[in-house]
């Protein structure tokens, strides 16, 4: 007995595993992909009938191979094949032999390599991410769309432009060696890094619609730390990004108002997320090798252990900073760290802290943000003004906009009134 | 007889499910609990979280610290009930009402040989 719910979800589990699979033997993505569509379509109409295979992956990757190569034999009759590639999967015992020829480690490989084609540095990172959602993720042209706000034909026509660009571009198919696979584990976690924030930092009545760009990201970094289970920031990815996703439904409030860390109902805090998020912190610290993903999932850590705001440890956060700021020293690093200044040692501190950063963060919402907040915590409310209002012109959603200018409105009302943070800053 | 009921599932399909889907699922298996306990059989649950957070001791003179998971195996134990049942057709027909609300898995029994030379304090 297999239910169609089971086939369908057995399908899309696999599928990086398959598709990776198929792209190591065919090379070429489009060919691989409909090989994989016609293994999928083979599936669904011998499975039900016959029951599911022993391996449904193999299954899957011998029948998509035989499928192309049946179709260049048709295309080229002269052409003679190996024996080897011409087996059927047909009995359970063929089966299983091939399927014991496919190593695990070949597996990994093979999903390293399709999520690393998609993150070629000539692709700008919307088209990386895009075309992870549609390769790895197997999300339809439509969904992904829908999620980066754009029309479907648009998002059509990037991802063939994406996919042109990295058939041209060279990604070599032997076995990677230690380097070459710490460089692919690199790019694809950037990746999915921006696939988690392209959802987190959207806000405002489009937030419901980008929650599942979120909820992709933390599926592929699950999957990249089952392939590498010791890799310590591929744990420290994850628990970022399960500890920051813990946090989205008291991210906005009824009216999809922005509401601060600071402010936000904790209670409304997933917990079951950010159990499973320190619990990676705490396994990854373990192997002493420290990296910007385990320090800023250390940081998100100190947010969710307490109940309440005040109670931050802000002492702590300063010196995990300190730390990132050392090993990944970059503008954006530094003014989250004067949030945490400003907390410890006062806004006037915070603010000769990113004074210096004014140039390079010229183009950054963040930065006048929190500079407009802690002016008007020095009663300094002119320059506080011509700080918001430069936020309210970079602000990137209209929520963004709209909280800013509740601080606007403060300053029009009070003259020294408590300033909330943008909430990003205490990621 | 103490039963336990061990939940083996692929993590990948399990991964693969939306959190409404997953919210919904355990809905469902918290009702058949509330049965168990008005028959007064319901012991401690518990779900595990996913074998990336494993950490593995491999027993010896010097015991060693390992990363899990290790190589995929297709079902990983992802949770356990402990049941009080008089007999094992008794522990089976409890299994099969949780397995009734579970889309893919299995579900293993296995009695419980106590071992509690000391209280526990949880």
């Amino acid at each position: 007995m297999t239910d169609m719910a089971w086939i369908d979800a057995a399908l899309t589990a696999a599928r990086p595993q398959v598709l990776g699979a198929l792209l190591r033997y065919f090379r070429v993505l489009d060919a691989a992909e409909d090989a994989y569509q016609e293994a999928c379509l083979r599936a669904l109409k011998t499975w039900p009938v016959k029951g599911p295979p022993r391996d449904p992956a193999a299954w899957r990757i011998f029948v998509g191979r035989n499928f192309a190569l049946d179709e260049v034999r048709r295309r080229n009759k002269q052409t003679s094949l190996p024996e080897e590639d011409d087996i059927a999967p047909e009995t359970q015992d063929t089966q299983s032999e091939l399927a014991d020829r496919l190593d695990e480690s070949q597996y990994r490989d093979d999903i390293l390599r399709l999520l690393f084609v998609c993150c070629h540095p000539e692709l700008p990172a919307t088209q990386q991410i895009a075309l992870a959602l549609r390769i790895v993720s197997g999300l339809t042209v439509k969904e992904i769309a829908r999620a980066f706000l754009v029309g479907e034909s648009a998002m059509e026509q990037r991802i063939t432009r994406a996919k042109a660009r990295i058939t041209a571009a060279d990604v070599p198919f032997e076995t990677p060696g230690a380097p070459e696979r710490a460089e692919r584990l690199a790019a694809v976690s950037t990746m999915i890094y921006l696939l988690f924030n392209e959802g987190y930092s959207a806000s405002g009545g489009n937030a419901h619609v980008r929650v599942p760009l979120c909820e992709e990201a933390i599926r592929l970094s699950r999957l990249l730390l089952r392939l590498f289970p010791a890799n310590s920031e591929i744990m420290g990815l994850l628990a970022l990004l399960l500890l920051q996703h813990a946090r989205a439904g008291a991210r906005l409030d009824a009216e999809n108002n922005i509401v601060l860390l600071e402010d936000q109902d904790r209670s409304r805090w997933d917990s079951g997320l950010i159990a499973e998020g320190l619990a990676l912190v705490e396994k990854a610290i373990r192997h002493r090798r420290v990296g910007p993903y385990q320090i800023q999932a250390a940081i998100a850590a100190v947010h969710s252990q307490v109940k309440n705001a005040a109670e931050t440890d802000w002492a702590e956060i300063d010196r995990l900073y300190e730390v990132l700021e050392a090993i990944q020293p970059s503008p954006v690093v530094t003014l989250n760290r004067a949030v945490a200044v400003a907390k410890l040692r006062g806004p006037g501190d915070a603010l000769t802290m990113i004074e210096p950063l004014a140039k390079k963060l010229e183009g950054y919402f963040y930065f006048f943000g929190v500079k407009g907040a802690l002016l008007t915590q020095l009663a300094r409310n002119e320059e506080a003004r011509t700080a918001f209002n430069r936020a309210i012109a970079l602000a990137n959603t209209a929520a963004e906009a709209a909280h800013i200018r509740l601080h606007l409105d403060r300053l029009q009302k009070d003259s020294a009134p408590q300033a909330g943070t943008p909430e990003r800053q205490a990621t | 007889m103490l039963y336990s009921i061990l939940c083996y599932e692929s993590e990948a399909l399990a991964a693969g499910r939306t959190k409404q889907e997953d919210d919904a699922m355990m809905g469902r298996l918290a009702n058949v609990l509330v049965k168990f306990k008005g028959e007064g059989k319901l012991g401690p649950v518990a779900r595990l979280m996913p074998t990336t957070t494993a950490t593995h001791i491999r027993s010896g003179k010097e015991p060693a610290v390992i990363d899990g998971p290790f190589a995929e195996t297709k079902e990983q134990l992802l949770g356990f009930y402990v049941l009080d049942c008089p007999s094992l057709e008794d522990a089976i027909a409890a299994a099969k009402l949780l397995a009734a609300e579970k889309p893919h898995g299995t579900l293993e029994i296995r009695p419980v040989a106590v071992f509690n030379p000391v209280e526990p304090s949880l």
